[in-house]
């Protein structure tokens, strides 16, 4: 075992790009909270089953403790921290808060990020696994409950915040304000 | 290896005092890397402290550790032959009136066993602390449920004096119970601070939040009840047994609901703890009444069934006048008003009574209820309010957060008692320096905060025409409390589901879930619904989903993740709604009772009594998984 290995990676984060070296060992969470600083992606099992650290990354969904840091060179991530622009919260963000989408908002992080990677992918046509007609030539499926429950399941909420979460989702959804 | 700093065991690791515990009295549990043994399975043998993270997970996966097996014994039952009568911290078991006879005497009796698996707080946020020496005092910010409470512990564990401990707990990631004390997490990183002169970060994975943070210890359950064809209630027997461990006294008690809800000629409850080689459990959320409420309200349902009455009237049919153990008077009881309000809003009236008469397609489809109460009051705790020169007020009090939005609440008393905006309320909390104060635990932080608050703002506001700020004066309720008169104390609930069963995949799903809550007063309806409707959904969860799985051989939970340890998730759960009648408590000054806790106490009986009504099957234990649902399907 080489221990200690160390490896260059290139992120640009929320629009600012870093150059680190990092442990090869290194997963992406780690590095953006202990290198970078950008602690909004939360740590709830390091394993890929919470979903608290899910961040942005070129625009996807990515659980960030199940990709090491060096995968990640040249991507461009957003964090919760990056949702935000000019001082002023992110339409989904204000929803969470009217809405009460939220608890210890441990999960929270990760819930705004996946929602903002699934409106995406859902307005650009994606399936899931409830959506009825699954025909290549449709446009977006409806975007009800079950959907947005389905395509959030990724991301735990012990506090049982779910049904304003997907309140908070829908009404996003409904405005258009698909990016968040 | 690289990095490493030092490794911590038994050999070298600080001493630690026996004396150190909970509510319950000492605690072993605390006392980690005191000696050679290995109490449970899951206890740490060591501490690798290094650099960063990345060298100290290398550096203990390294670390060579070997054990010789002794016997031990993790398998639970009633029957155990260690069984033995459970502490009566809670008070002695009820014993009112002849059960035998009345049970004779009865047009039915239901005599059934129920049973509830070993469950895991689950908090989304690890268990983390980082502590270090600052100078003579010991500073550490950790995530718990009581800075002071857990400040208090860590310094009897290290054998300080108190003033020399400062722990903070600012911003807590859910707790449940699991944070409630002085977690292995803080234990660890005051051993490696200690030891090795630097600050050091202790956070455990999800693994070792399973295997070393406490459960809601498993249960055996056996309730009888009698009834009159009347549907009047001659006898309530509820005996319940529960895991310990021998290192730490605990009790889980399943019968308090059994000693205050229903009205019965005859009670009686019996406390059975049997010790195992297990991490000790401890509360997790709803501790007691979750269990005991799946096994009482479940017979209920029972006993309904064989008088062919509506449970909802068999519950109406056995109000209490007063304590039906304790003979206290109640400071207000609310029950029926939630019966009635949560039936007429779930539409419960038009309920067809007969089980496995609705299909929806392949699905069978039915409704439950099931009533509950949780014990509430005040707990002694201090505060400090400053009136600053500009004009705002400073409150510090050692309240903690992790979630229920206790900060928020607390600005509003504070500036109801102030009379005052909310703009003008600095609220500072959880920090031990704060003072004594309780936990967030037991349904009773805001109460108990919220009176030190309102004290302490009636002897500021009698200062405030002197014109000197900074002003500050301090509060304790601790005199106050012991001076109320003796009352049955509860919040009231009143669980309403609806599920379908897939007989194909033994697959139940929650359609609808109803709560009807008597609280107190509510101070933030957004944050009480918020909790309200939390502990409906872990309670659904509890119903259908979790359960700690151990192998015997080994004595290991074996399914110590989330992959494993499955807990609802978005596409578990239907929108839920929960709601408030009015309530207040008459002897609390801001007319609090407590919300935390009693969401999650009724949903599962709720849900499992859906459940018969669905399949016409009984579902006697949790979590009612396909399996168990397809084998007991009657085709």
């Amino acid at each position: 075992m080489v221990d200690d290995a160390r490896g260059e990676v290139s992120l640009r984060v929320n629009g600012t790009a870093h150059r680190l070296e990092v442990d090869n060992r290194r997963t992406l969470l780690d590095a953006l909270r202990d290198s970078i600083g950008h602690t909004g992606p939360k740590k709830g099992c390091d394993r890929g089953q919470c979903g608290a650290c899910t961040v942005l990354v070129d625009g996807r969904r990515v659980v960030s403790c199940l990709m090491l840091a060096v995968a990640a060179d040249g991507c461009e991530i957003t964090t919760v921290e990056g949702l935000a622009g000019g001082g002023e919260l992110s339409p989904i963000q204000q929803a969470f808060v009217r809405l009460d989408g939220f608890q210890c908002g441990y999960c929270t992080a990760g819930q705004l990020c996946s929602a903002v990677g699934m409106l995406a992918e859902h307005a650009a046509g994606w399936p899931s696994a409830v959506t009825a007609d699954v025909s290549p030539d449709l446009a977006a499926p409806r975007l009800d409950a079950a959907e947005v429950r389905e395509r959030m399941s990724g991301n735990l909420c012990r506090c049982g915040a779910y049904p304003s979460i997907v309140r908070a989702v829908l009404e996003t959804a409904a405005r258009g304000q698909v990016a968040g | 290896m690289p990095g490493v700093i030092g490794v911590v065991d038994h050999r070298n690791a600080p001493r630690l005092s026996p004396l150190a515990g909970t509510f319950f009295g000492p605690d072993g549990g605390l006392l980690m890397l005191q000696d050679g043994v290995v109490p449970y399975a899951g206890c740490p043998v060591a501490l690798v402290v290094a650099r960063t993270p990345e060298q100290a997970k290398a550096a203990a996966d390294a670390l060579p550790v070997t054990y010789d097996e002794q016997p031990h014994d993790t398998h639970f039952s009633a029957g155990h032959p260690a069984a033995r009568p459970a502490s009566t911290v809670f008070g002695e078991d009820a014993n009112v009136g002849d059960v035998e006879a009345e049970l004779a005497r009865s047009a039915v009796v239901v005599d059934e066993w129920y049973r509830t698996p070993e469950e895991h707080c689950g908090a989304m946020e690890l268990h983390s602390a980082t502590a270090w020496w600052d100078g003579e005092r010991l500073q550490a910010v950790d995530c718990n449920q009581g800075p002071f409470i857990v400040a208090t512990g860590l310094a009897t564990l290290f054998s300080l004096e108190p003033e020399r401990v400062r722990v903070r707990a600012e911003h807590v990631g859910g707790g449940f119970g699991s944070k409630g004390l002085c977690g292995p997490q803080l234990v660890l990183a005051v051993m490696g601070a200690t030891l090795f002169g630097r600050p050091v970060r202790v956070t455990m994975s999800r693994h070792q939040v399973f295997l070393m943070t406490p459960p809601r210890p498993a249960t055996e359950q056996r309730v009888r009840i009698g009834a009159g064809a009347d549907g009047s209630l001659r006898a309530i027997d509820h005996e319940a047994a529960f895991e310990v461990s021998p290192l730490a006294s605990y009790v889980e008690n399943c019968v308090e609901p059994t000693k205050t809800l229903y009205a019965a000629a005859a009670i009686r409850t019996r406390l059975t703890a049997v010790p195992l080689d297990i991490l000790p459990p401890f509360s997790v959320r709803g501790p007691g009444l979750t269990p005991g409420s799946f096994a009482l309200e479940s017979a209920m349902d029972e006993v309904a069934e064989r008088l062919g009455l509506d449970p909802l009237e068999l519950r109406l049919r056995n109000e209490p006048a007063a304590g039906p153990v304790s003979g206290l008077p109640f400071s207000r009881r609310d029950l029926v008003a939630c019966l009635r309000e949560g039936a007429r809003r779930f539409g419960w009236a038009d309920r067809d009574h007969r089980p496995r008469t609705r299909r929806e397609g392949r699905l069978l489809a039915g409704t439950g209820l099931a009533a509950t109460a949780f014990s509430t009051g005040a707990l002694p705790s201090s505060a400090s309010i400053t009136a600053e020169a500009d004009g705002s007020f400073t409150v510090a009090v050692g309240a903690s957060d992790i979630g229920t939005g206790a900060r928020t609440a607390l600005i509003a008393v504070a500036a109801d008692a102030l009379r005052v905006g909310t703009d003008r309320i600095r609220m500072r909390i959880a920090d031990s320096d704060f003072g004594p104060a309780w936990a967030a635990g037991g349904s009773r932080g805001t109460a108990s905060w919220s009176w030190a608050i309102t004290d302490a703002a009636a002897k500021l506001r009698e200062r405030l025409g002197d014109p000197e700020r900074p002003v500050t004066v301090t509060a304790d309720t601790t005199r106050v409390l012991g001076g109320l008169p003796p009352r049955e104390r509860h919040a009231y609930s009143a669980i309403f589901a609806q599920v379908t069963a897939d007989p194909a995949t033994g697959e139940v799903r929650v359609r609808r879930l109803l709560g009807m809550f008597a609280v107190g007063r509510v101070v933030n309806p957004l944050l009480a619904r918020s909790q309200a409707v939390g502990g409906m959904i872990m309670g659904l969860s509890m119903a259908l989903h979790e359960e700690g799985v151990r192998d015997r051989a080994s004595g290991r939970q074996v399914n110590a993740d989330f992959a494993g340890y499955h807990i609802a998730a978005h596409a578990d759960v239907p929108d839920v709604e929960a709601d408030f009648v009015p309530d207040y408590e008459p002897d609390d000054p801001s007319g609090i009772k407590g919300v935390g806790e009693i969401g999650t106490v009724g949903t599962a009986a709720a849900i499992a009594n859906a459940v018969w009504h669905a399949t016409g099957v009984r579902q006697r234990t949790l979590p009612i998984r396909v399996d168990r649902v397809l084998e007991d399907d009657p085709r």
